[in-house]
C-alpha cells in the first residue's frame, strides 16, 4: 500500500447520517502525499458524501462522526477558520458540472484573481500574471484575450478546466475531482484525464479521483477503493484489481461493463438494485444481490481486513484467486510489467 | 425486403438568435442525412453532444418536421405531424428518452402509464386491459406488485422499464431510443440493455438506438453510423467499425474510450472541441480538429461514399469508390 510516503489525510471511522438515516458506515482511508486514488462504486454508495463530510461541506442536517486528520491535524469538528485554512489551500474540489460551480455573472479572469487573492494573497499585476500562467496551464487557448469572458462563453469542457485552473490557484496539495468527466463529451473527457495526469507529474499534487467509471479510474489512479451502500469493499492496487477482483461486488462491476472490442455478447449484469440506505439489508449489504452469498452473509457484516497481497477486502466468501496462468490471460495489455 | 424506415437527405435547420436583439443565425442541426432501417434491425447512431443525433432521431418520428428531404415508413412517406394518419402511425413507432422521471407522469401509477396508449390508439378491449398491462409488466421485467406504484417510488432502471413497457403497449415495429440508459448505473444498464436485446428478438422490433457511449451501441447495434456536426461521416456493422474504424473522428472516438485497466499513453487524444453547428468550419467540418487534415479537406466537403464491404465513410483521406453514395443512390 502506501507504507512508503507519509500520510496527508487519513479518514478513521467516518460516519455520516442524514435525519438518523445512516449513509456512511465507518471509513477508514489514508491518501499518501502525491499519490492518485480513486473511488467508484454505483450511485448513493457514499462516495462523494465522504469527502464532502470530510471538508465540512455537507449541511448542518448532517451529522458527522469519526476522525478527519490532514497532516495529523483534526478537522472533524474543527472551527469554521480552521476548515478554511484547508479548503481551497491544502485540499481542493472540483465537480461534475462546471458551469454551476462558476459564478455566471462574473468575468472568469475575476474568479481566478479572487482564488488566488484568498489562498495566497495575490493583487493586481501579480495576480493576472499568475492566474494567466494558470489558464495556460490548465490549457486554454489564447489565455490573455479570454481572460475577460464570461463562463457562458466557454465550453463544457473548457469550464472544467477553468475550474481545475481555480482549484490549483490555492497549491493544494491534494486536489479532489468529484466525476469531473462525467457531462463531458468522450473526446473531451479523454482530453480532462490526460490534463490531470500531467498536472499531477507537474505539481506532485496528491488526486483524489471519484466516478462511477472504471474505465476512467484506471487512466489516472495508482489505488482504487471500491464503495457499496457507504463502506469500503475493496481496496487494491489498480493492477491488483483489474487483473483480479476478489470482492464479487468488484468482479461484478467489471462483467457489467459492455467492452467495445471482442464479440458483441450479452452483458453480465449484477441481479437486483442497490439498496436503500433506510433498509439496508442485514449483515453483509451486499449479500441479496451476491452470487457468491451463503446463510452467514445474510447475519454478520464482514469488516474491511487487510489481506496478504496488500489488498482489503470486506468478504467472508471472496471470489478465488486464480491460478497463474488465467490471470495472464485476464490481465489486460499494458499492465503486466 | 424493402426498408422499415428510410430517410432521405433530411435537412432541419434552427434559427438562432444571438444574444436579445441579435441577428437570427441559421443552425443546420442535421444536414443532408440518408439512411434506412430493415425490420428487426438495430442502428446505432454516435456522436458528440450537438452533433444532431437526438434531432435526427425526432425526425425519424415526425415529430420534428424537415425543412427537406423526406422520410418514408413501410415505404410511404410519412404523414404530416398531428394529422391523424400520422397519429396513427405513431402507434408502430415509439420514442424512449434518456430521463424517465421526465417522461412519466408524476400523478399517474405505473399501471395507468402503461395504459395510455392502449386506450389512446383503443388497440385492447377494456375487459382484456389488465391482462395486458400485466403482460407487459413481466415482459420487462417489473413486479405485479408495482402496478399501483407511482414513479417517484421506484429505482432510476425500475422507471425505465415502465417506460420501455408503455412504448411497448402498442406493439410498435419501430422503436427509437435517445440515450435510454445514459443515465442508469452500470450494473442496472447491463440489465437494461439484456433487456431490450431480449424484447426486440422476440418481437422483432427495429430499433434506432442514440446513445454517446460506444461501449453500449457496440452491445446492442447491429450498424452504426457516425455523426459529426449533422451529417453521417462513417457507418458500418457493428462488429468492425469499432475495430477498424476508417474515419479518422471514428478513430478518435473508439479511441478516447476508456478501456478498464488500458492506460492512456498511446491513445489519440483530439485536440480542441467540436465545433459550434452555427458556426461551421468550411470544406469537412472535422478538419481544424483531423491529425490527418489535407490543403483538399479545409475547401471541399468529402461526400460519403462506399468504401467496400457494405460501409461507407466521408473523408478525403479514405480511399472509395469516386461517385458518391447519392449519386449512385439517385441514378439506380
Amino acid at each position: 500500500m502506501s507504507a512508503a510516503k507519509p500520510d496527508l489525510v487519513a479518514l478513521r471511522d467516518l460516519k455520516v447520517a442524514f435525519d438518523g438515516v445512516q449513509v456512511l458506515h465507518g471509513i477508514d482511508l489514508n491518501v499518501a502525499k502525491g499519490e492518485a486514488l480513486g473511488l467508484v462504486g454505483e450511485s448513493g454508495c457514499g462516495k462523494s458524501v465522504t469527502w464532502l463530510a470530510a471538508l465540512g461541506l455537507l449541511p448542518g442536517k448532517a451529522a458527522v462522526t469519526g476522525s478527519v486528520r490532514v497532516d495529523g491535524r483534526e478537522l472533524c469538528g474543527a472551527r469554521r477558520a480552521a476548515l478554511e485554512e484547508v479548503r481551497g489551500g491544502r485540499i481542493a474540489m472540483i465537480f461534475q458540472d462546471p458551469s454551476s460551480s462558476l459564478n455566471p455573472v462574473l468575468r472568469i479572469g475575476r474568479q481566478i484573481v479572487e482564488a488566488l487573492y484568498i489562498h495566497r494573497g495575490l493583487r493586481g499585476d501579480a495576480a493576472r500574471v499568475e492566474a494567466l500562467r494558470l489558464m495556460d496551464m490548465v490549457g486554454i487557448p489564447d489565455a490573455a484575450r479570454r481572460f475577460d469572458l464570461y463562463p457562458h462563453e466557454f465550453s463544457g469542457g473548457q469550464c472544467q478546466r477553468l475550474m481545475i485552473a481555480m482549484a490549483l490557484a490555492g497549491q493544494p496539495d491534494l486536489l479532489i475531482a468529484d466525476e469531473p468527466t462525467t457531462a463531458l463529451d468522450a473526446t473531451i473527457q479523454a482530453q480532462i484525464l490526460d490534463l490531470l495526469n500531467t498536472l499531477r507529474a507537474e505539481t506532485g499534487m496528491a488526486l483524489v479521483f471519484i466516478s462511477h467509471d472504471l474505465g476512467a479510474v484506471s487512466q489516472v489512479c495508482e489505488r482504487v477503493c471500491v464503495m457499496y451502500a457507504g463502506r469500503i469493499v475493496e481496496e487494491g492496487s489498480v493492477a491488483q484489481l483489474f487483473s483480479e477482483p476478489r470482492h464479487p461486488y468488484t468482479r461484478g462491476l467489471f462483467d457489467a461493463i459492455p467492452r467495445i472490442d471482442g464479440p458483441r455478447d450479452r452483458l453480465i449484469p449484477i441481479p437486483g438494485t442497490v439498496p436503500n440506505p433506510k433498509h439496508l439489508p442485514a449483515g453483509c449489504s451486499f449479500s441479496p444481490r451476491c452470487p457468491r452469498a451463503v446463510d452467514a452473509c445474510g447475519s454478520d457484516y464482514p469488516h474491511l481486513e487487510p489481506q496478504g497481497d496488500g489488498r482489503r477486502l470486506a468478504c467472508t466468501r471472496p471470489v478465488p484467486v486464480v491460478t497463474r496462468g488465467d490471470a495472464e490471460r485476464r490481465i489486460p495489455e499494458g499492465l503486466m510489467s | 425486403m424493402t426498408a422499415l424506415i428510410e430517410a432521405d437527405e433530411l435537412v432541419r435547420i434552427y434559427e438562432v438568435r444571438r444574444g436579445l436583439f441579435g441577428r437570427s443565425s441559421p443552425v443546420r442541426a442535421v444536414d443532408g442525412i440518408s439512411l434506412a432501417v430493415m425490420p428487426g434491425e438495430t442502428l446505432g447512431i454516435v456522436g458528440e453532444s450537438g452533433s444532431g443525433k437526438s434531432t435526427l432521431g425526432r425526425m425519424l418520428l415526425g415529430l420534428d418536421p424537415a425543412q427537406s428531404g423526406e422520410v418514408r415508413f413501410e415505404g410511404s412517406p410519412m404523414p404530416k405531424y398531428g394529422t391523424s394518419g400520422w397519429r396513427a402511425l405513431r402507434a408502430k413507432m415509439q420514442l424512449v428518452y434518456q430521463d424517465p422521471l421526465a417522461a412519466l407522469d408524476r400523478r399517474l401509477t405505473i399501471a395507468a402509464q402503461i395504459s395510455e396508449p392502449l386506450d389512446i390508439h383503443r388497440l385492447v378491449p377494456k375487459e382484456h386491459q389488465a391482462a395486458r398491462i400485466a403482460e407487459l409488466m413481466a415482459a420487462v421485467g417489473l413486479r405485479s406488485d408495482q402496478a399501483g406504484r407511482f414513479p417517484h417510488e421506484l429505482s432510476g432502471g425500475q422507471r425505465q422499464r415502465a417506460v420501455i413497457a408503455r412504448a411497448l403497449a402498442s406493439r410498435p415495429k419501430l422503436l427509437v431510443c435517445d440515450e435510454p440508459v445514459s443515465a442508469l448505473d452500470v450494473s442496472i444498464q447491463a440489465q437494461v440493455v439484456n433487456m431490450l436485446r431480449d424484447l426486440q428478438e422476440k418481437n422483432g422490433i427495429a430499433m434506432v438506438f442514440i446513445s454517446h457511449d460506444l461501449k453500449v451501441v457496440r452491445n446492442i447495434a447491429d450498424r452504426v453510423a457516425v455523426m459529426y456536426l449533422g451529417r453521417v461521416v462513417e457507418e458500418a456493422s457493428s462488429d468492425v467499425i469499432f475495430r477498424l474504424p476508417q474515419h479518422p473522428y471514428t478513430k478518435a472516438l473508439v479511441s478516447s474510450v476508456p478501456i478498464p485497466g488500458k492506460p492512456l499513453e498511446g491513445r489519440v487524444i483530439l485536440q480542441g472541441e467540436p465545433p459550434n453547428p452555427a458556426n461551421r468550419p468550411s470544406g469537412c467540418a472535422f478538419h481544424p480538429r483531423c491529425p490527418v487534415a489535407r490543403d483538399i479537406c479545409r475547401t471541399s466537403v468529402p461526400a460519403l461514399r462506399r468504401t467496400g464491404n457494405g460501409r461507407t465513410a466521408a473523408c478525403h483521406a479514405v480511399a472509395g469508390e469516386t461517385a458518391s453514395v447519392e449519386t449512385l443512390r439517385r441514378r439506380a
